[in-house]
């Protein structure tokens, strides 16, 4: 008798289990009638599309793995066989093949979001948080994953990521060892990395939950960065959301199956075709597109520990983002230094995955140095520094009353000045 | 669990001097528990340091007649390619020739051949910067300013004796443990 729950269920069953387990009313309190900021624009679709995403991963990933072989002697031949043999094994492996890539796309344009209106302030610096782990685990699961089909990319991918961790002074060659159970990238170095790649995306399925507890307790961000501070300016998550979500799903579901089924071999390398040959090394190691900016800022560095330092330090900076932007105002919208200053920090991260993607000569060189410094400039000192220089623009008085004309582009808060009482339909 | 046991007695209950014997209590609850997961965590982990079967020496012999004045091959030794070349006169005095000041990581040739066998060189054919395999073994190879090996991830440059004489790479090739068995016969591992 102590806790039963009064449940409002209708149904009978339903009523029965939510009395004893209120899973029903929970889902109606935090996807249902969750208020919701009235004001989002599309770039709140895309925590979604990467919940999705983790979704078909997950389900692919199972089937596959129930034709792979995780064995240096048939790996490689266990995946051609998905891709000839086993009943549309190749659309299970190119869907989990290019949903990786997927995932990057969605998760960096939700960063970017992030930044661009100051997602990551007071109060959400915890959701913030959560989130940057997110993305260091699914970098960790990409990584182990690619090595799996043991291609040469595979191969050598894995030796030398594996190898950034031999620049740790004193300790550094027997943590490799470690890693790899051997003296090489070997039979047991894939061994753990299948059951690792197995594990990561349950530990990244536990992360989300997380991120979605912190979400619900702060309340969501929007395009003005302004705190909501009425029930005027919400709208429940269902229907209104719900239906924004759905349909940026089907856009994103549509460019998805486009590469899936024209271009599945679009963003891979052809070297992954080659069985991994552990006596020659491919005569340009590129990671995945993803990676590409990280890798080229380990390369800018002409010294291993410092290169390897920089690149961990290119994520350690985003945990501690929250507070080296020291301006209260969320917005971009509303900050007219920052705003340009994020779209250069944007052609910083794309010029050092071009970088990544070239030999270190000449003016790759050059220009992944300067990439390099403004990416670190930008979050060490610019940051912490406009927050004091900059004058911000006048903050709208509310999310339903917006005293600000409507700036062109950037997806409107609202139609201007409509009094929110119409928008009020529960 | 302690933490929870003391904090809901409180701290103030224990009169005269309780309060050294709850935190040494703590303390040692707290430590047998690290010391605990420590036990159960230890197994686990060393279980994925090198297993005994790949730890078990392993060595490989090898019949140096084949091998051409000026070029080297590969052989495996543990899973790693060993590099064996046979050096010409002209490389061998470059390699015994250079200033130790020149020199990333200072060793003089002779501490990284065997005596009397200057022309062999034998390597562990691993770039030290991030494990790639150099190029070099073939005179048609790209073999750098240095004339040894040239690594095509980073651009890594090696002389004749195997030393590092560019970066990214901080440190020379390393030696694997061998012997001459005869002079025509080495013995790696
Ligand atoms: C966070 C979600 C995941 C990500 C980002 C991810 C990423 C990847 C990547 C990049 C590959 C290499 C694809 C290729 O080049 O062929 C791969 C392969 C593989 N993954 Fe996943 N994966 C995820 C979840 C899973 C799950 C849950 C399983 C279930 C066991 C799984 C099983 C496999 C298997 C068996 C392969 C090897 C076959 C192949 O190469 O296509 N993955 N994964
Ligand atoms: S691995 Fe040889 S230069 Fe980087």
């Amino acid at each position: 008798m102590a806790g039963l729950h009064k449940s409002d269920i209708k149904n009978p069953v339903l009523n029965w289990i939510d009395t004893r387990m209120p899973v029903f009313t929970m889902m109606e309190k935090e996807y249902g009638s969750f208020p919701t900021p009235k004001n989002f624009n599309y770039f709140w679709n895309f925590g979604a599309l990467a919940m999705v995403t983790l979704a078909i991963m997950i389900v692919t990933g199972i089937f596959l793995a129930m034709n792979y072989t995780p064995n240096t002697e048939m790996a490689f031949d266990s995946v051609q066989r998905i891709m000839r043999d086993v009943n549309y094994g190749w659309l299970i492996r190119y869907v989990h093949q290019n949903g990786a890539s997927m995932f990057f796309i969605v998760v960096y344009v939700h960063i970017f979001r992030g930044l661009y209106y100051g997602s990551y302030k007071a109060p959400r610096e915890l959701l913030w948080i959560i989130g940057v782990a997110l993305l260091l685990a699914m970098m960790a699961t990409a990584f182990m994953g690619y090595v799996l089909p043991w291609g040469q990319m595979s191969y050598w991918g894995a030796t030398v990521i594996t190898n950034l961790f031999s620049a740790i002074p004193l300790v550094g060659t027997d943590i490799v060892q470690w890693l790899w159970g051997g003296f090489s990238v070997s039979n047991p170095t894939l061994n753990r990395f299948f059951s690792l790649h197995y594990l990561m995306p349950f530990v990244i399925v536990g992360l989300v939950f997380l991120h979605v507890v912190a979400l619900h307790i702060t309340g969501s961000n929007n395009p003005l960065g302004i705190d909501v501070k009425s029930p005027q300016d919400t709208l429940p998550f269902h229907p209104y959301y719900t239906v924004k979500d759905s349909v940026g799903l089907c856009v994103f579901l549509a460019i998805f199956a486009a590469i899936v089924f024209f271009a599945p071999n679009m963003l891979g390398d052809p070297n992954n075709f080659i069985p991994a040959n552990p006596l020659q090394t491919p005569a340009d190691i590129v990671p995945e597109w993803y990676f590409l900016p990280f890798y080229a800022i380990l390369r800018s560095v002409p010294n291993k520990l410092g290169g390897v330092a920089m690149m961990f330090g290119s994520i350690a900076v985003l945990f501690v983002l929250p507070w080296l932007d020291t301006s209260r105002v969320r917005s971009a919208r509303f900050r007219p230094i920052y705003r340009p200053l994020v779209f250069v920090l944007v052609a910083a991260v794309v010029v050092l995955g071009m970088v990544g993607a070239h030999r270190p000569e000449g003016i790759w060189v050059v220009l992944g140095r300067v990439a390099t410094t403004y990416y670190f400039l930008h979050f060490l000192v610019i940051l912490p520094a406009l927050g004091i220089l900059e004058k911000p623009l006048p903050l709208p008085e509310s999310i339903s009353n917006p005293v600000l004309p409507r700036r062109g582009g950037g997806g409107g808060p609202l139609p201007g000045g409509v009094p929110a009482a119409p928008m009020e339909k529960p | 669990m302690a933490e929870l046991a003391a904090a809901g007695t409180g701290g103030h209950h224990g009169a005269h001097g309780g309060d050294g014997r709850r935190d040494f209590l703590r303390l040692i609850t707290a430590s047998g528990a690290v010391i605990g997961v420590g036990a159960i965590a230890w197994p686990l982990i060393d279980s994925m340091n090198p297993s005994k079967d790949v730890l078990a020496l392993s060595s490989v012999e090898t019949d140096l007649t084949p091998i051409e004045l000026g070029s080297g091959i590969t052989v495996v030794w543990r899973g790693k390619p060993i590099f064996v070349r046979h050096r010409t006169e002209k490389e061998i005095k470059e390699a015994e020739d250079v200033q130790m000041s020149q020199l990333i990581e200072p060793q003089p040739d002779s501490e990284r051949v065997k005596a009397g066998h200057a022309q062999w060189i034998v390597l562990i054919g691993i770039c030290t910067h991030l494990g790639c395999v150099p190029l070099g073994n073939k005179p048609t190879d790209p073999r750098g300013e240095w004339g040894g090996w040239f690594c095509p991830c980073h651009g890594s440059q090696y002389d004749t004796s195997g030393r590092v004489r560019h970066g990214p790479a901080p440190l020379n090739l390393y030696i694997p443990p061998y012997a001459f068995e005869s002079n025509t016969k080495i013995k790696i591992g």
